[in-house]
Protein backbone atom coordinates (compact mmCIF):
# COMPACT_ATOMS: atom_id res chain seq x y z
CA UNK A 1 0.00 0.00 0.00
CA UNK A 2 2.64 2.12 0.85
CA UNK A 3 4.48 1.62 -2.79
CA UNK A 4 1.14 2.39 -4.59
CA UNK A 5 0.30 5.29 -1.86
CA UNK A 6 3.74 6.92 -3.37
CA UNK A 7 2.37 6.23 -6.68
CA UNK A 8 -0.56 8.02 -6.27
CA UNK A 9 0.68 10.64 -4.77
CA UNK A 10 3.14 11.29 -7.31
CA UNK A 11 0.65 11.03 -10.28
CA UNK A 12 -1.69 13.92 -8.25
CA UNK A 13 1.43 15.97 -7.91
CA UNK A 14 2.29 15.59 -11.53
CA UNK A 15 -1.38 15.90 -12.42
CA UNK A 16 -1.58 19.38 -10.43
CA UNK A 17 1.26 20.41 -11.77
CA UNK A 18 0.13 19.73 -15.74
CA UNK A 19 -1.57 23.11 -15.30
CA UNK A 20 1.87 25.02 -15.67
CA UNK A 21 1.77 24.22 -19.56
CA UNK A 22 -2.21 25.06 -19.46
CA UNK A 23 -5.89 24.42 -18.25
CA UNK A 24 -6.15 20.53 -18.85
CA UNK A 25 -8.69 17.70 -18.19
CA UNK A 26 -5.85 16.34 -16.38
CA UNK A 27 -5.26 18.98 -14.32
CA UNK A 28 -9.49 19.47 -13.66
CA UNK A 29 -9.71 15.73 -12.47
CA UNK A 30 -7.12 16.12 -9.81
CA UNK A 31 -8.66 19.79 -9.03
CA UNK A 32 -11.81 17.69 -8.32
CA UNK A 33 -10.51 14.85 -5.97
CA UNK A 34 -8.80 17.64 -4.55
CA UNK A 35 -12.17 19.18 -3.82
CA UNK A 36 -14.04 16.13 -2.89
CA UNK A 37 -10.95 14.30 -1.15
CA UNK A 38 -10.66 18.00 1.14
CA UNK A 39 -14.70 18.38 1.69
CA UNK A 40 -15.04 14.52 3.18
CA UNK A 41 -11.79 14.71 5.00
CA UNK A 42 -13.55 18.22 7.15
CA UNK A 43 -16.53 16.78 7.21
CA UNK A 44 -15.31 13.82 8.42
CA UNK A 45 -12.83 15.03 11.58
CA UNK A 46 -15.78 17.68 12.77
CA UNK A 47 -17.97 14.95 12.84
CA UNK A 48 -16.20 13.11 14.92
CA UNK A 49 -13.74 15.87 16.94
CA UNK A 50 -17.16 17.81 17.31
CA UNK A 51 -20.30 16.19 16.74
CA UNK A 52 -19.42 12.41 18.66
CA UNK A 53 -16.56 13.70 21.21
CA UNK A 54 -18.62 16.90 22.34
CA UNK A 55 -21.94 16.10 21.80
CA UNK A 56 -23.14 12.59 21.47
CA UNK A 57 -20.01 11.74 24.61
CA UNK A 58 -21.86 14.99 26.41
CA UNK A 59 -24.99 13.75 26.38
CA UNK A 60 -24.61 9.82 26.52
CA UNK A 61 -21.29 9.93 28.89
CA UNK A 62 -20.63 6.16 29.46
CA UNK A 63 -18.04 7.02 32.38
CA UNK A 64 -21.14 7.75 34.39
CA UNK A 65 -21.05 11.53 34.36
CA UNK A 66 -24.02 13.34 34.60
CA UNK A 67 -25.48 13.98 31.06
CA UNK A 68 -25.26 17.17 29.88
CA UNK A 69 -28.57 18.07 28.65
CA UNK A 70 -27.79 22.11 27.59
CA UNK A 71 -25.81 19.99 24.06
CA UNK A 72 -29.26 19.34 22.76
CA UNK A 73 -29.93 23.15 22.35
CA UNK A 74 -26.02 23.17 20.24
CA UNK A 75 -27.36 20.62 18.11
CA UNK A 76 -30.78 21.47 17.33
CA UNK A 77 -29.15 25.36 16.11
CA UNK A 78 -26.69 22.91 13.96
CA UNK A 79 -29.96 21.27 12.50
CA UNK A 80 -31.45 24.74 12.32
CA UNK A 81 -28.12 25.53 10.46
CA UNK A 82 -28.79 23.14 7.48
CA UNK A 83 -32.06 24.16 6.44
CA UNK A 84 -30.58 26.57 4.66
CA UNK A 85 -30.19 24.04 1.65
CA UNK A 86 -34.63 24.28 1.80
CA UNK A 87 -35.64 27.35 -0.64
CA UNK A 88 -38.92 27.79 1.47
CA UNK A 89 -37.71 27.83 5.05
CA UNK A 90 -34.13 28.40 4.39
CA UNK A 91 -34.44 31.80 6.86
CA UNK A 92 -34.65 30.07 9.75
CA UNK A 93 -30.59 29.62 9.23
CA UNK A 94 -30.25 32.81 10.31
CA UNK A 95 -31.23 32.08 13.93
CA UNK A 96 -27.63 29.44 14.50
CA UNK A 97 -26.24 31.80 11.92
CA UNK A 98 -27.01 35.11 14.46
CA UNK A 99 -25.88 33.38 17.35
CA UNK A 100 -22.23 32.14 16.01
CA UNK A 101 -21.87 36.12 14.71
CA UNK A 102 -22.97 37.37 18.12
CA UNK A 103 -20.68 35.05 20.23
CA UNK A 104 -17.70 35.70 17.48
CA UNK A 105 -18.29 39.22 17.96
CA UNK A 106 -18.29 39.08 21.73
CA UNK A 107 -15.46 37.09 21.87
CA UNK A 108 -13.42 39.06 19.40
CA UNK A 109 -13.97 41.92 20.76
CA UNK A 110 -12.37 41.52 24.49
CA UNK A 111 -9.31 38.76 22.49
CA UNK A 112 -8.45 41.27 20.52
CA UNK A 113 -8.40 44.23 22.84
CA UNK A 114 -6.07 42.31 25.21
CA UNK A 115 -3.91 40.26 22.35
CA UNK A 116 -3.37 43.09 19.73
CA UNK A 117 -4.50 46.48 20.49
CA UNK A 118 -2.88 46.13 24.38
CA UNK A 119 -0.51 43.81 24.08
CA UNK A 120 0.58 45.37 21.11
CA UNK A 121 1.14 49.14 23.24
CA UNK A 122 2.50 47.28 25.48
CA UNK A 123 5.36 46.02 23.67
CA UNK A 124 5.77 48.99 22.14
CA UNK A 125 6.63 51.05 25.10
CA UNK A 126 9.84 49.95 25.44
CA UNK A 127 13.42 51.52 26.51
CA UNK A 128 14.41 53.66 23.47
CA UNK A 129 17.89 53.84 24.10
CA UNK A 130 19.57 50.22 25.01
CA UNK A 131 22.86 49.99 27.05
CA UNK A 132 24.83 46.75 27.48
CA UNK A 133 24.30 45.45 30.65
CA UNK A 134 28.32 44.80 31.11
CA UNK A 135 30.37 47.46 29.77
CA UNK A 136 26.79 50.08 30.16
CA UNK A 137 27.72 51.57 26.63
CA UNK A 138 25.11 52.43 24.54
CA UNK A 139 24.05 49.55 21.54
CA UNK A 140 23.31 51.48 18.80
CA UNK A 141 21.87 48.42 16.40
CA UNK A 142 19.08 47.94 19.32
CA UNK A 143 18.92 51.63 20.12
CA UNK A 144 18.36 52.79 16.27
CA UNK A 145 15.89 49.66 16.00
CA UNK A 146 14.18 50.32 19.30
CA UNK A 147 13.84 54.32 17.52
CA UNK A 148 12.53 53.05 14.09
CA UNK A 149 9.69 50.84 16.22
CA UNK A 150 8.53 54.04 18.08
CA UNK A 151 8.47 56.18 14.65
CA UNK A 152 7.05 53.06 12.73
CA UNK A 153 3.97 52.72 15.16
CA UNK A 154 3.72 56.04 15.83
CA UNK A 155 3.45 56.97 12.40
CA UNK A 156 1.41 53.59 11.01
CA UNK A 157 -1.39 54.70 13.23
CA UNK A 158 -1.08 58.41 12.11
CA UNK A 159 -1.77 56.80 8.79
CA UNK A 160 -4.88 54.96 9.64
CA UNK A 161 -6.06 57.79 11.10
CA UNK A 162 -8.69 59.23 8.35
CA UNK A 163 -11.29 61.26 10.68
CA UNK A 164 -8.11 64.43 10.11
CA UNK A 165 -7.42 65.02 6.84
CA UNK A 166 -3.43 63.93 6.09
CA UNK A 167 -1.93 67.88 5.43
CA UNK A 168 0.71 69.91 7.32
CA UNK A 169 2.49 67.64 9.42
CA UNK A 170 0.04 65.38 10.45
CA UNK A 171 0.43 64.18 6.69
CA UNK A 172 4.05 64.36 6.67
CA UNK A 173 3.79 61.82 9.86
CA UNK A 174 0.88 59.87 7.56
CA UNK A 175 3.56 59.70 5.19
CA UNK A 176 6.78 58.13 7.28
CA UNK A 177 3.74 55.57 8.08
CA UNK A 178 3.08 55.04 4.24
CA UNK A 179 7.16 54.21 3.87
CA UNK A 180 6.91 51.79 6.81
CA UNK A 181 3.73 49.82 5.57
CA UNK A 182 5.23 49.71 2.72
CA UNK A 183 8.53 47.89 3.94
CA UNK A 184 5.84 45.85 6.27
CA UNK A 185 4.28 44.75 3.12
CA UNK A 186 7.55 43.68 0.70
CA UNK A 187 8.94 42.13 3.64
CA UNK A 188 5.51 40.09 4.14
CA UNK A 189 5.75 39.69 0.29
CA UNK A 190 9.28 38.23 0.23
CA UNK A 191 8.59 35.69 3.39
CA UNK A 192 5.30 34.22 1.92
CA UNK A 193 7.20 33.82 -1.68
CA UNK A 194 9.75 31.76 0.30
CA UNK A 195 7.10 29.99 2.42
CA UNK A 196 5.69 28.98 -0.93
CA UNK A 197 9.03 27.95 -2.29
CA UNK A 198 10.06 25.95 0.51
CA UNK A 199 6.55 23.87 -0.42
CA UNK A 200 7.53 23.66 -3.89
CA UNK A 201 11.31 22.43 -3.08
CA UNK A 202 9.11 19.57 -0.81
CA UNK A 203 6.87 18.54 -3.52
CA UNK A 204 10.12 18.38 -5.78
CA UNK A 205 11.98 16.33 -3.10
CA UNK A 206 9.10 14.52 -3.14
CA UNK A 207 9.33 13.31 -6.70
CA UNK A 208 13.13 12.55 -7.16
CA UNK A 209 13.68 11.07 -3.65
CA UNK A 210 10.62 9.07 -2.65
CA UNK A 211 8.91 8.52 -5.87
CA UNK A 212 12.51 8.78 -8.30
CA UNK A 213 15.02 7.38 -5.98
CA UNK A 214 17.05 9.76 -8.16
CA UNK A 215 18.64 11.67 -4.23
CA UNK A 216 20.01 10.10 -1.51
CA UNK B 1 -39.98 37.96 13.47
CA UNK B 2 -37.62 36.85 11.14
CA UNK B 3 -35.31 40.00 11.95
CA UNK B 4 -36.35 40.18 15.39
CA UNK B 5 -35.38 36.83 16.65
CA UNK B 6 -32.16 36.76 15.32
CA UNK B 7 -31.02 40.49 16.10
CA UNK B 8 -31.74 39.07 20.33
CA UNK B 9 -29.82 36.53 19.93
CA UNK B 10 -27.42 37.90 18.36
CA UNK B 11 -27.32 40.29 20.87
CA UNK B 12 -27.42 37.59 23.42
CA UNK B 13 -24.44 36.04 22.73
CA UNK B 14 -22.19 38.90 21.94
CA UNK B 15 -22.88 40.22 25.63
CA UNK B 16 -22.57 37.01 27.35
CA UNK B 17 -19.11 36.37 25.80
CA UNK B 18 -17.91 40.13 26.44
CA UNK B 19 -19.61 40.58 30.14
CA UNK B 20 -18.23 37.25 30.91
CA UNK B 21 -14.06 38.57 30.72
CA UNK B 22 -15.46 41.45 33.03
CA UNK B 23 -17.37 39.63 35.53
CA UNK B 24 -16.01 36.30 35.36
CA UNK B 25 -18.51 34.48 38.07
CA UNK B 26 -21.60 32.95 38.21
CA UNK B 27 -23.81 33.17 35.54
CA UNK B 28 -21.35 34.59 33.02
CA UNK B 29 -18.87 31.63 32.96
CA UNK B 30 -21.26 29.06 32.78
CA UNK B 31 -23.36 30.25 29.74
CA UNK B 32 -19.74 31.32 27.97
CA UNK B 33 -19.23 27.79 28.45
CA UNK B 34 -22.12 26.39 27.00
CA UNK B 35 -22.11 28.79 24.34
CA UNK B 36 -18.81 27.97 23.60
CA UNK B 37 -19.76 24.23 23.18
CA UNK B 38 -22.77 25.19 20.91
CA UNK B 39 -20.15 27.13 19.13
CA UNK B 40 -18.12 23.77 18.27
CA UNK B 41 -21.27 22.05 17.76
CA UNK B 42 -23.09 24.56 15.33
CA UNK B 43 -19.45 25.17 13.34
CA UNK B 44 -19.68 20.78 12.82
CA UNK B 45 -23.16 21.43 11.24
CA UNK B 46 -21.82 24.05 9.25
CA UNK B 47 -18.80 22.19 7.54
CA UNK B 48 -21.36 19.47 6.95
CA UNK B 49 -24.01 21.90 5.28
CA UNK B 50 -20.98 23.08 3.47
CA UNK B 51 -20.41 19.66 2.06
CA UNK B 52 -24.01 18.66 1.31
CA UNK B 53 -24.08 22.00 -0.27
CA UNK B 54 -21.56 20.91 -2.74
CA UNK B 55 -23.10 17.32 -3.37
CA UNK B 56 -26.75 19.44 -3.88
CA UNK B 57 -24.91 22.00 -6.51
CA UNK B 58 -22.75 19.45 -8.29
CA UNK B 59 -25.76 16.87 -8.56
CA UNK B 60 -27.97 19.71 -10.21
CA UNK B 61 -24.60 20.49 -12.70
CA UNK B 62 -24.83 16.53 -13.80
CA UNK B 63 -29.05 16.60 -13.51
CA UNK B 64 -28.84 19.65 -15.72
CA UNK B 65 -25.66 17.83 -18.10
CA UNK B 66 -23.41 20.77 -18.22
CA UNK B 67 -20.49 21.00 -19.69
CA UNK B 68 -18.52 20.00 -16.52
CA UNK B 69 -20.67 17.23 -15.22
CA UNK B 70 -18.14 14.91 -15.37
CA UNK B 71 -15.93 16.77 -13.25
CA UNK B 72 -18.54 17.21 -10.78
CA UNK B 73 -19.77 13.68 -10.79
CA UNK B 74 -15.57 12.58 -9.34
CA UNK B 75 -16.29 15.43 -6.81
CA UNK B 76 -19.24 13.50 -5.44
CA UNK B 77 -17.14 10.39 -5.48
CA UNK B 78 -14.44 11.36 -3.77
CA UNK B 79 -16.72 13.06 -1.63
CA UNK B 80 -18.71 9.72 -0.77
CA UNK B 81 -15.55 7.43 -0.82
CA UNK B 82 -13.71 9.81 1.89
CA UNK B 83 -17.19 9.93 4.33
CA UNK B 84 -17.61 5.90 3.67
CA UNK B 85 -13.82 5.10 4.70
CA UNK B 86 -13.70 7.82 7.42
CA UNK B 87 -17.58 6.58 9.14
CA UNK B 88 -16.01 2.56 8.46
CA UNK B 89 -12.51 3.25 10.41
CA UNK B 90 -14.03 5.90 12.80
CA UNK B 91 -16.96 3.34 14.24
CA UNK B 92 -14.90 0.36 13.54
CA UNK B 93 -11.80 0.49 15.86
CA UNK B 94 -13.85 1.06 19.36
CA UNK B 95 -13.73 3.99 22.09
CA UNK B 96 -10.03 4.23 22.21
CA UNK B 97 -9.13 4.33 18.56
CA UNK B 98 -9.24 6.98 15.96
CA UNK B 99 -10.04 7.85 12.44
CA UNK B 100 -6.81 9.23 12.12
CA UNK B 101 -4.57 6.46 13.74
CA UNK B 102 -1.75 5.71 11.38
CA UNK B 103 -2.43 2.23 9.55
CA UNK B 104 -6.11 3.12 8.47
CA UNK B 105 -7.32 3.59 5.22
CA UNK B 106 -8.13 7.39 6.25
CA UNK B 107 -4.83 7.86 6.96
CA UNK B 108 -3.96 6.63 3.47
CA UNK B 109 -5.77 8.69 2.36
CA UNK B 110 -4.77 11.70 4.42
CA UNK B 111 -1.03 11.03 3.21
CA UNK B 112 -1.21 10.51 0.00
CA UNK B 113 -4.09 12.32 -1.37
CA UNK B 114 -4.99 14.85 0.65
CA UNK B 115 -1.32 16.21 1.93
CA UNK B 116 0.19 16.04 -1.81
CA UNK B 117 -2.71 17.60 -3.17
CA UNK B 118 -2.45 20.38 -0.70
CA UNK B 119 1.22 21.18 -0.66
CA UNK B 120 1.26 20.85 -4.52
CA UNK B 121 -1.53 23.43 -4.73
CA UNK B 122 -0.18 25.72 -2.74
CA UNK B 123 3.68 25.24 -3.82
CA UNK B 124 2.11 26.25 -7.60
CA UNK B 125 1.69 29.34 -5.83
CA UNK B 126 5.12 29.95 -5.92
CA UNK B 127 5.45 30.47 -9.77
CA UNK B 128 2.28 33.02 -9.79
CA UNK B 129 3.39 34.76 -7.27
CA UNK B 130 6.71 35.42 -9.23
CA UNK B 131 5.04 36.12 -12.38
CA UNK B 132 3.23 38.46 -10.74
CA UNK B 133 6.10 39.82 -8.98
CA UNK B 134 7.65 40.65 -12.43
CA UNK B 135 4.54 42.64 -13.75
CA UNK B 136 3.90 44.45 -10.41
CA UNK B 137 7.40 44.71 -8.81
CA UNK B 138 8.51 47.90 -10.67
CA UNK B 139 10.14 51.03 -8.72
CA UNK B 140 7.84 53.42 -9.93
CA UNK B 141 8.19 56.11 -7.11
CA UNK B 142 9.61 55.72 -3.29
CA UNK B 143 7.12 53.99 -2.09
CA UNK B 144 6.55 51.34 -4.57
CA UNK B 145 11.02 51.04 -4.45
CA UNK B 146 10.89 50.61 -0.25
CA UNK B 147 8.77 47.69 -1.04
CA UNK B 148 11.08 46.11 -3.92
CA UNK B 149 14.24 46.85 -1.87
CA UNK B 150 12.48 44.82 1.43
CA UNK B 151 11.05 41.73 -0.88
CA UNK B 152 14.24 41.35 -2.23
CA UNK B 153 16.33 41.35 0.81
CA UNK B 154 14.00 39.13 2.68
CA UNK B 155 14.03 36.69 -0.16
CA UNK B 156 17.84 37.03 -1.05
CA UNK B 157 18.51 36.59 2.95
CA UNK B 158 16.34 33.16 3.19
CA UNK B 159 18.64 31.41 0.90
CA UNK B 160 22.18 30.78 1.35
CA UNK B 161 22.64 31.97 -2.66
CA UNK B 162 23.05 35.54 -1.68
CA UNK B 163 25.86 35.71 1.52
CA UNK B 164 27.54 32.81 -1.00
CA UNK B 165 28.00 35.53 -3.55
CA UNK B 166 29.83 37.92 -1.38
CA UNK B 167 32.26 35.21 -0.21
CA UNK B 168 34.60 36.52 -1.95
CA UNK B 169 34.58 39.60 -0.80
CA UNK B 170 33.45 39.42 3.36
CA UNK B 171 32.69 36.26 5.41
CA UNK B 172 30.21 38.43 7.30
CA UNK B 173 26.76 36.84 5.82
CA UNK B 174 25.35 40.82 5.30
CA UNK B 175 21.81 39.76 3.44
CA UNK B 176 20.87 37.78 6.08
CA UNK B 177 21.73 40.03 8.81
CA UNK B 178 20.14 42.53 6.89
CA UNK B 179 17.03 40.55 6.14
CA UNK B 180 16.99 39.63 9.96
CA UNK B 181 17.14 43.44 10.58
CA UNK B 182 14.22 43.81 8.52
CA UNK B 183 12.21 41.48 10.08
CA UNK B 184 13.06 42.47 13.67
CA UNK B 185 12.65 46.28 13.17
CA UNK B 186 10.72 47.85 10.33
CA UNK B 187 8.18 44.91 9.86
CA UNK B 188 7.83 44.72 13.87
CA UNK B 189 6.85 48.20 13.48
CA UNK B 190 4.58 48.55 10.67
CA UNK B 191 2.82 44.97 12.04
CA UNK B 192 2.60 46.96 15.17
CA UNK B 193 0.57 48.94 13.85
CA UNK B 194 -1.31 47.18 11.42
CA UNK B 195 -2.01 45.00 14.48
CA UNK B 196 -3.57 47.86 16.45
CA UNK B 197 -5.40 48.71 13.44
CA UNK B 198 -7.04 45.63 13.38
CA UNK B 199 -7.97 45.43 16.78
CA UNK B 200 -9.48 48.46 16.92
CA UNK B 201 -11.80 48.08 13.64
CA UNK B 202 -12.53 44.37 14.93
CA UNK B 203 -13.40 45.89 18.17
CA UNK B 204 -15.71 49.11 16.39
CA UNK B 205 -16.87 46.01 14.36
CA UNK B 206 -18.02 43.50 17.04
CA UNK B 207 -19.19 46.83 19.20
CA UNK B 208 -21.98 47.61 15.96
CA UNK B 209 -23.25 43.89 15.41
CA UNK B 210 -23.72 43.42 19.35
CA UNK B 211 -25.86 46.24 19.53
CA UNK B 212 -27.65 45.43 16.66
CA UNK B 213 -26.56 48.41 14.15
CA UNK B 214 -24.70 46.12 11.60
CA UNK B 215 -27.12 43.33 10.27
CA UNK B 216 -25.92 42.57 6.78
CA UNK B 217 -25.14 38.31 8.32
CA UNK B 218 -29.07 38.96 8.91
CA UNK B 219 -29.98 39.91 5.14
CA UNK B 220 -30.60 43.33 6.76
CA UNK B 221 -29.15 46.46 5.40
Amino acid sequence: MELFGIWVAALLTLGIFSFLYKDNPVYKICESIFIGVSAGYWAIANFFDALHKKFWVGVFPTDGSDPNYMLWFGALLGVLMLLRLSSKIGWIARWPLAFIVGATAGLYMMLYFVSNAMNQVASTMRDVIVTSPETHLIMWGETIGSILIVIGVVSGLVYFFFSKEHKGVFGYTARVGIWFLMITFGAHFGYTVMSRMSLLIGRIDFLFRDWLHLLN
Amino acid sequence: MRREIPLIITTIAGLVFAISYFIPHWPFVEAESIFGDWIAIVQAFAIWLGALNLIKVSLEKIYRKKEDAFYSGIIIVCLLVTLGIGFYDGFSGGAQSSFRDTGTTFDWLYRFIYTPLTSTMFAMLAFFVASASYRAFRARNFEATLLLIAGFFVMGGRVPLFDLALKPFTDVPYFSEFAGWIMAYPLTAGMTAIMIGIALGIMSSSLRIILGIERSHIGGA
